[in-house]
């Protein structure tokens, strides 16, 4: 996994709130068994019509896309399955962080887990964001803020483990293992067993 | 000091490693599901790190997802009948489960389904345990009094190697229903009200706890139907304490205890409950004798009315409008008596015994209007097996609806059964997002009551019409 200090990007924005994890990616793209070329499916039905041809008018399909890294969306990001594919065709496609007022819980975690900054701001960034699409902003997960081309700057939550690992590009699973003994203790020692 | 909530109980009973300001809790799991889709990138990361699975025999396994509905009966047909990169995702799991000694219900077992259909089956979900899986309906199993809830592939790989997840304590939600459901109102419509109550943001962050009277008249599978649909209110899990029909419901199971083991954990299970004076950190109320049959109009479940009444008015938000638009349907109009395509009575959400039987006694001596096609997916094989032993199969297939084998079938469309473009479907499934079912599908989700009315009226229907003649 990258590590991620600091990300200085335009934003790509979406206006929409509860953008659910079956547009991010539709259900038919997850009979893969590798992570290998999901972003091509990354918002499918909405960046393509029928006929496959890219919609003109869709965000994804702009003059601007390339090197962009930060998606600015409605409210409630993510919501709906907690298939990791969402993030994963994401990451895949060039975002590194998405910012929103709220991002679904699911959503979240497997973000976290994938060099993608869930970035939760109050309203008023949130607007401003929405307003003037296509502006520069710096998501720094040191400092857990984002900053504005104006100099404004909002604090964003990210616990510090997690804050950590992405920091780090550390996956979470080392940290568990190195628990072994106190699972085997766990295990041993409770006074029922499923 | 005050009580505890069950949530808190459940939460507390797992801790490996208390949860600090730096690092967040290690939670032991109890039982953890797997399917076909969500699994084959963790078994890949054991491969490549050359790692085991920790408790295969706290592992269960099935296919549902991408598992075709109609019969495989050798392995031989799977290409025949399943898309080549779905037929290969199956083989996946069954190379995989192989390899790293994990029973799987498979083709050829009377127990193979809906993973949140056969764990309450196999008695294998049970009160105060730990429940995890792949897919966001995990909440369902909160309904025995279980903490259960989604996670991602890479969450899988860490309770297949750690048989532990890393997690940070969320918050909890009280829900107290209050009031005696109507005649033609089910279970699926108090969760779809409470969704339309609470939005599909309401319950980020939060564990929401179902309290009220109503709940001691709804069997177990029906209170699977509102802890299934708690994580479209945005919430993880949804839990209610076990009673006198959880045990009923568990005694007997094959995995669940017998004997002396049974009577030790009714006694730790009665202690559940939570305490009189348990805190919660939000509390919701929702009045369920006020309720009519509810139906979805938009694309989230939030987007939810009464049957009989119109659709909301135009608020201008982009959001609603992209909604109306994709779903073809006008701010301020019913729609009721839309004409329809497609019914289909099934998936994790409706697809158990009460569902079926329900069905199949409103839709006897009626037939599926011509312009319909029914689609009818029992849960798992062994509700397919007792539905045919009540001869509930010939009273749909005479009725002119299809009868399957169990899997997730039309509610995700990635199995081959799908609704086709710019068609209409009443779903007693759970997520009416653009395309769920299907590219271009639009979904309307409903009861099985509603689901039936409607299919045989070829539109929009109320329930408690078709009771009436």
């Amino acid at each position: 996994m990258e590590k991620i200090i600091r990300i200085e990007s335009k934003t790509l924005v979406l206006p929409l709130d509860d953008v659910d994890t079956d547009q991010i990616i539709p259900a038919r793209f997850l009979t893969t068994t590798t992570r290998d070329g999901i972003g091509n499916a990354l918002f499918a039905d909405w960046r393509y019509d029928a006929n496959g041809e890219p919609n003109a008018d869709f965000v994804l399909n702009g003059p601007d896309v390339a090197g962009c890294e930060v998606l600015v969306a409605g409210r409630n990001f993510g919501c709906g399955s907690s298939r990791e594919h969402a993030p994963w065709a994401l990451v895949d496609f060039g975002i590194r962080a998405v910012v929103s007022t709220a991002i679904a819980d699911i959503f979240r975690n497997n973000s976290l887990k994938n060099g993608l900054v869930p970035v939760i701001v109050d309203a008023d960034t949130h607007q401003y964001l929405l307003d003037n699409p296509g502006i520069t902003v710096i998501v720094d997960v040191k400092q857990r803020t984002l900053s504005l081309p104006d100099g404004r700057t909002a604090t964003f939550p990210i616990d510090g483990f997690s804050r950590h690992c992405i920091m780090n590009g550390i996956d979470q699973l080392g940290f568990l293992r190195q628990q072994e003994a106190a699972i085997a203790d766990f295990e041993t020692n409770r006074p029922w067993t499923p | 000091m005050s009580g505890k909530s069950l949530f808190e109980k459940v939460w507390d009973e797992h801790i490996v490693v208390p949860e600090t300001d730096d690092a967040p809790a290690v939670l032991y799991i109890d039982l953890h599901l797997i399917h076909e889709v969500t699994t084959p990138q963790a078994f890949a990361l054991l491969k490549d790190q050359q790692l085991s699975v920790r408790r295969p025999d706290l592992t269960l396994a099935t296919m549902d997802h991408s598992t075709p509905t109609v019969p495989v009966t050798t392995l031989k047909d799977l290409e025949v009948v399943a898309e080549a990169p779905a037929a290969a995702q199956i083989r996946a799991m069954i190379d995989n489960c192989e390899h790293f000694g994990i029973e799987l219900y498979g083709f050829g077992s009377e127990y193979r389904g809906i993973v949140h259909v056969i764990g309450p089956e196999l008695g294998a979900t049970q009160p105060g345990k730990t429940i995890v899986c792949g897919d966001s309906h995990t909440s369902t199993h909160g309904a025995f009094g279980a903490l259960a809830f989604g996670i991602g592939s890479t969450e899988a790989a860490h309770v297949l190697v750690t048989q532990c997840l890393l997690q940070r304590k969320p918050k909890i939600m009280a829900v107290t229903i209050d009031g005696a459901l109507q005649t033609g109102v089910s279970a699926k419509d108090v969760i779809l009200a409470l969704i339309g109550q609470i939005g599909v943001e309401g319950g980020v962050g939060h564990v929401i706890e179902y309290l009220g009277n109503p709940l001691a008249g709804l069997n177990m599978e029906q209170r699977m139907t509102i802890c299934n649909m708690t994580i479209e209110g945005g919430a993880r899990a949804g839990m209610m304490a076990p009673d006198a029909i959880t045990l009923e419901y568990l005694a007997g199971r094959p995995q669940a205890p017998a004997g002396a083991d049974w009577d030790a954990a009714v006694e730790r299970w009665r202690k559940l409950p939570s305490d009189p004076d348990a805190r919660f950190d939000r509390e919701v109320s929702l009045d369920a004798s006020r309720l009519e049959p509810m139906i979805t109009f938009g694309t989230n479940p939030g987007m939810v009315i009464p049957v009989t009444q119109p659709v909301p008015t135009d608020t201008g938000d982009p959001s609603f409008r992209k909604a109306l638009d994709y779903m073809q349907v006008e701010a301020g109009k019913p729609i009721l008596g839309k004409a329809i395509d497609i019914v289909f009575i099934g998936s994790c959400t409706n697809s158990r015994m009460t569902d079926l039987r329900q069905a199949a006694e409103m839709i006897k001596g009626h037939k599926v209007a011509d312009s319909v096609r029914m689609l009818v997916v029992p849960g798992s094989q062994s509700i397919k097996a007792e539905a045919e032993a009540e001869g509930l199969d010939e009273i749909f297939i005479s009725a002119g609806a299809e009868w399957r084998e169990s899997g997730c079938s039309m509610c995700l469309g990635m199995n081959g059964d799908v609704v086709g473009r710019g068609q209409l479907a009443v779903s007693t499934s759970n997520r009416n997002f653009e395309g769920r079912q299907g590219v271009g599908a639009r979904t309307v989700l409903a009861s099985p009551a509603t689901a039936v009315a409607s299919a045989i009226s070829g539109t929009i229907a109320d329930p408690r019409e078709l009771n009436r003649h």
